[in-house]
């Protein structure tokens, strides 16, 4: 049927559909608005495992609510703030062309204080009433506050894949990995900064050699220099011994599994702590590799879904951004065969059925239990990470 | 009909020379053979009174067939016949269906399978109408050529060098098969031809361009 | 007589089309090089973003690598395509090239890029082929060969494609320019085979290819799709940094992507006028040498190195495509495997559902796209035959415009004008854009056939008493069917193959094989570039293959048009 409407696209591509957008609070009119509606939903698209998931929320929704959900793959979540910005320079202020963006941190910041998005919607969804509000940070965006303008949907923890044939034991801080790199050189790598996933790796860095990381959660100010200094005194020992001295760096997070395969190198960063497992399923890992976290912990936030202030198609967002909070696409999310993100959700706030569901989920042999994940450190300030990639690619992201 | 071509003091010039200064009549059936060295400009004549002159070329003069003047005619409304060196049948085309091509809208439906089969056995290529034009031999495919300028019923023929391909066995039989058609039915013929053997077997009035 | 007027009018439609949205794209660019994006609340006009851009600590190298690679790239593709020319042209090891010069130059160049990168990386295939049994490497060495910082990666991958393109263009202008006697009278002379070529036949040639191969200079200079699979991260070349600053949340950077993309066409003009010259000295010490009368230099080396050159461009090409076609049903795949562990349909059925999707639009893009393209073409063409006036050189330089400019400088503006103009992003305006680079390819690939046709043909159809009209579509496209379908077929595998005019200008709304291809690529999911490779290689191939049967069944009894 995609095809029918494919070639129907084309012939209408000029026609618009003016709408107005319905309080999120009348959820029966919010139903019945979506129904028929068509929802680009912009996501990353650089892996399969997710483009397969949000395939499946596309049937979903489209059974139960009549919602139709066209997944637009993209390799950067900033194309998609480019989009909305160009629309609005343009004055294009109804039916932009994107309805919902999979978002978080700085490129939510930006959206936020740009006023490119619409809301605010999340907390009055149905299903936010079964968010695990106090013991997961889903109201606070990388230190900056959501006021319901996104809705969570996945938590994401960072942990580290290593392959246990060449790397058998896990390593628990960033001094064991520097000291492990000296005297393994080449083995070790990170997606190049600005990627998100390579930012982190500096953030975590930074937080595993700080005593005290307190002064993280408040803005970047003059103390920058005095704080990362530690960061930069490891990194300058790292960067020689990485994989290609340094010299070159996968682009993306999933690059980095295809090099643990190649028998490149033995040990990656990653942002979900199913991810190992379900690459292992799908042949894109070795079943030796396994995971670990560090000593002190490892950083955690959310994903999360915001609308476009233009988007004509908010209510069915909405309903989309509803159905990720539910039960059921929640324990599709974990279960690690089909994509092992993090749940947002209380377990407490379930129901016996639907507790019973997540319980029976067999997370992976490369994935470690809640209890051994321990806590998620929470993220600094936005500012921090931009910074921190911005000073990166002065040092090393421009080599001799 | 008795058509009548007189080529009224025609100058055609390129880059300020003068390549073609004529003024000539030739009558219904007779032959006026132009001959020149290669280079001279002989084909800009038949170029000019086809109407396919380039645009590069500057002429003036009048082509007169029975008083009226076809100039004035748009290429495809003047009835002028012409053959070149090659045979040039349209090779995504039969040889009935190239026949077909000329013969006047005005046969119609059965008539014209009919015609073209009639057309066929006067050539002695009876049955060849829905052969590939490739098939046939230089000779065959010469007639063709000839029976399909015919059966549009020209008022003039036009030659460019059209024999200088064949070889000389074929060569004084399609000539000799051209002028005897072009004298049964009263054409004129204007022939291009750097060969003195035509020019002699057609007995008509010669025009010798110089350089 | 008016459909003779409307006929007239359109080469000058042409030209609208191809270069109207080049120069609406540019201007769209310079207001944000300036300082003027008022969606940012940025509306004074200053030179803030040049500087902010030379600040750049990658700025000298990314400028360096985009005229290294450039010039190393073309130089070299322009070598060996002589190389093989001229030690090679006549025998029958040419005639094979010649035949798989479509098909080569088919292969979308993301596809060619994933090809090759999986062969020539430390864990690729050829490595695996001699590991460890020959190499000793039990895991593979730190050799950083794809990405490396001086772009030579890349320059492979470039001249794995530009080869076989310059050859194309080569070979047409052989025809034009009488080779084999120029050839037989160097031989007679005394003249070794390639020096004797070289002297006689090279600078005529050349006149002909100049703009092919400016074209491919400019291509190199500014490649995006390439850039990003084989060249160098640290920094980037400067059109990958300007595609990563428009993507870049923080607005301020679409300022130094748009002044960058000014910088970049600069620096494209700048190489186009020191190629030219460069052309004039080469032909100064080119006139010595034919003076100096030198019989042989060096010409069976020479031979041998083209001969080699050229295989090894070619079998690049095909292995790496089957290198992606292995991925593509691979089950667990690692180093030192040459094969992979098991073998699975599990990447085809996953990925098939949206391949289909995906096909289809990018067929439907590359029909319509093709078609106005080829309606075009064939009017101007007929127009210069009704009208009598033939292309001149400024003509044809305007066809090869669309491909020198750098698409990261014209297209971010074209789509920013076309939102102020209201145009939604969709279907149409994507045909539109892919127009632009569509149209030249067509016209180029028609041109040459429609010309050559004998127009005493049109003559005698004249004669017989057919209109202009009738003489065009009874006689000559029925002749020139072959040459039309070859330019479909080229004109689909341009479409097939764009990036960045689907991608900005269909605002992520149309997916193409292509897009999601290179999207796939940022997620280094080999299995799925696999697929998606492959699938791109066959929408842009198949044409082709359709190019050369559909003439031989439509005139199996017509022996004078079926072995064209």
């Amino acid at each position: 049927m995609n095809i029918l409407r494919t070639t129907a696209l084309a012939f209408c591509a000029l026609s618009t559909t003016a709408t107005a957008q319905t309080d999120p609070e009348n959820w029966d009119a919010v139903t019945a608005a979506a129904n028929g509606q068509t929802v680009y939903w912009n996501a990353w698209g650089g892996s399969t495992q997710t483009n397969d998931f949000i395939a499946w929320v596309g049937d979903r929704v489209s059974e139960d609510y009549g919602v139709t959900l066209e997944h637009v793959k993209l390799s950067d979540t900033a194309d998609a703030v480019s989009r909305v910005l160009a629309e609005k320079s343009a004055g294009q202020n109804d039916d932009g062309a994107i309805d919902m963006i999979w978002i978080n941190g700085a490129n939510f910041a930006a959206m936020k204080d740009a006023n490119l998005l619409f809301g605010p919607f999340a907390e009055s969804l149905p299903n936010w009433a079964l968010v695990d509000v106090q013991g997961k940070s889903v109201q606070s965006d990388f230190t900056v506050p959501t006021d319901g303008m996104e809705s969570p949907w996945a938590m994401a923890q960072v942990v580290f894949i290593h392959d246990t044939a060449d790397l058998a034991a896990p390593l628990g801080s960033m001094e064991a990995i520097l000291e492990w790199s000296s005297a393994n050189p080449g083995r070790f790598t990170f997606p190049q900064p600005p990627d998100f996933l390579g930012t982190t790796f500096l953030k975590q860095a930074l937080i595993d050699l700080l005593d005290d990381t307190t002064v993280l959660s408040a803005p970047v100010g003059d103390n920058y220099d005095e704080v990362t200094a530690p960061l930069w005194d490891f990194m300058d020992a790292l960067t020689p011994t990485l994989w290609r001295q340094g010299k070159a760096y996968p682009q993306t997070g999933p690059r980095q599994l295809q090099l643990i395969a190649d028998n490149e190198v033995d040990l990656a960063i990653s942002f979900s702590p199913g991810e190992a497992s379900a690459a292992i399923a799908n042949f894109q890992l070795p079943d030796t590799a396994r995971t670990f976290v560090l000593d002190k912990g490892t950083l955690g936030n959310a994903s999360f879904v915001a609308i476009p202030y233009n988007s004509g198609s908010s209510e069915g967002a909405m309903v989309v951004a509803n159905f990720l909070m539910s039960a059921e696409a929640q324990t599709r999310a974990q279960n690690p065969d089909i994509l092992g993100y993090g749940t947002v959700l209380n377990m407490d706030a379930l129901s016996t059925n639907e507790r019973a569901a997540f319980d029976a989920l067999d997370l992976g042999i490369a994935t470690l239990s809640p209890a051994e994940l321990g806590t998620a450190l929470p993220e600094p300030h936005p500012s921090w990470a931009t910074r921190l990639a911005d000073d990166w690619a002065a040092r090393y992201g421009v080599a001799q | 009909m008795n058509h009548e071509l007189h080529l009224d003091n025609i100058r055609i010039s390129k880059d300020g020379r003068e390549l073609i200064a004529i003024d000539q009549t030739v009558a219904a059936g007779e032959v006026l053979s132009v001959m020149g060295p290669s280079g001279a400009g002989k084909s800009t004549l038949l170029n000019y009174i086809i109407g396919t002159l380039p645009s590069d070329f500057k002429a003036t003069g009048a082509v007169l067939l029975n008083g009226a003047d076809l100039c004035a005619l748009p290429s495809n409304q003047r009835q002028v016949g012409i053959l070149f060196q090659d045979d040039l049948l349209f090779p995504h085309m039969s040889v009935g269906q190239n026949l077909a091509f000329g013969l006047s809208a005005d046969i119609r439906g059965a008539d014209r399978p009919a015609r073209i089969d009639q057309a066929l056995t006067e050539i002695g290529l009876e049955g060849f109408a829905d052969r590939d034009p490739e098939t046939l031999s230089g000779g065959q495919k010469a007639r063709v050529a000839l029976m399909r300028m015919l059966l549009s019923e020209p008022r003039v023929l036009l030659l460019d060098e059209a024999f200088s391909r064949l070889d000389t066995e074929r060569r004084d039989q399609i000539r000799t098969l051209v002028f005897d058609t072009a004298r049964a039915r009263q054409l004129p013929v204007i022939m291009v031809t750097h060969d003195q053997a035509d020019a002699d077997a057609a007995g008509g009035p010669v025009f010798y361009l110089t350089d | 007589m008016r459909r003779g007027i409307s006929i007239r009018w359109l080469p000058l439609l042409t030209v609208l089309a191809m270069l109207g949205p080049v120069v609406a794209g540019l201007l769209g660019t310079i207001a944000p090089a300036f300082g003027y994006l008022p969606a940012a609340n940025m509306t004074e006009r200053t030179v803030a973003p040049f500087v902010d851009l030379f600040r750049w600590g990658g700025f000298p190298h990314a400028v360096m690598l985009s005229v290294t690679t450039g010039f190393l790239a073309t130089s070299l593709s322009l070598l060996i395509t002589v190389l093989i020319i001229a030690g090679w042209h006549g025998t029958r090891a040419f005639n094979l090239i010649r035949r798989l010069l479509s098909p080569l130059l088919s292969v979308p160049h993301a596809a060619s890029a994933f090809g090759i990168a999986f062969l020539i990386t430390p864990s690729g295939w050829v490595a695996r082929a001699f590991s460890p049994w020959l190499t000793g490497w039990e895991r593979p060495p730190d050799v950083l060969i794809v990405q490396d910082h001086w772009g030579l990666a890349m320059v492979v991958g470039l001249v794995a494609k530009e080869v076989p393109f310059l050859l194309l263009m080569s070979l047409a202008a052989l025809g034009q320019v009488n080779a084999k006697s120029s050839a037989t009278i160097a031989a007679a002379l005394g003249y070794g085979r390639v020096t004797g070529w070289l002297k006689t036949v090279f600078p005529r040639v050349y006149a002909q290819i100049r703009l092919p191969v400016y074209v491919v200079l400019a291509y190199s200079m500014s490649t995006v799709d390439v850039a990003i699979v084989l060249g160098p991260n640290t920094p980037p070349t400067l059109s990958v940094q300007i595609v990563k600053w428009m993507s870049d949340p923080d607005l301020a950077m679409r300022l130094e992507a748009a002044a960058a993309a000014l910088v970049q066409l600069l620096l494209v003009i700048g190489a186009l006028i020191w190629w030219r010259g460069g052309e004039i000295v080469v032909g100064i010490l080119g006139a010595k040498w034919v003076m100096r009368g030198t019989r042989s230099f060096g010409d069976n080396a020479l031979r041998v190195v083209g001969l080699g050159a050229g295989v090894l461009v070619c079998t690049g090409v095909l292995l790496g495509l089957v290198s992606l076609g292995v991925w593509s049903v691979a089950g667990l795949w690692s180093y030192p495997d040459v094969l992979p562990d098991s073998l699975s349909a599990r990447s085809w059925s996953r990925h098939w559902g949206n391949i289909f999707d995906t096909g289809i639009t990018t067929l439907l893009i590359a029909v319509c796209a093709t078609f106005i393209a080829v309606l075009l073409t064939l009017g101007c063409l007929e127009a210069e035959y009704r009208f009598d006036f033939t292309m001149s050189e400024r003509g044809v330089f305007l066809l090869y415009l669309p491909l020198m400019v750098p698409q990261t400088a014209f297209l971010p503006g074209l789509q920013t004008l076309m939102l102020s103009a209201g145009l939604k992003s969709g279907f149409v305006p994507v045909v539109l854009a892919h127009l632009v680079f569509v149209l030249p390819y067509v016209f180029l690939s028609l041109s040459d056939p429609f010309r050559a046709w004998d127009v005493r043909f049109g003559t005698i159809a004249a004669a017989l008493g057919r209109s202009a009209n009738g003489v065009f579509w009874r006689v000559r496209l029925p002749m020139l069917l072959a040459p039309v379908l070859t330019a479909v077929a080229v004109g689909f595998a341009a479409s097939v193959g764009q990036y960045l005019p689907t991608l900005l200008v269909g605002g992520g709304r149309l997916s193409t094989l292509t897009t999601e291809a290179v999207a796939l690529a940022a997620g280094g999911d080999r299995r799925a570039i696999g697929v998606y490779g492959l699938a791109q290689t066959v929408a842009a191939i198949l044409p082709f293959a359709a190019a050369l049967l559909l003439p031989q069944i439509i005139w199996r009894n017509r022996r004078g048009l079926s072995d064209a």
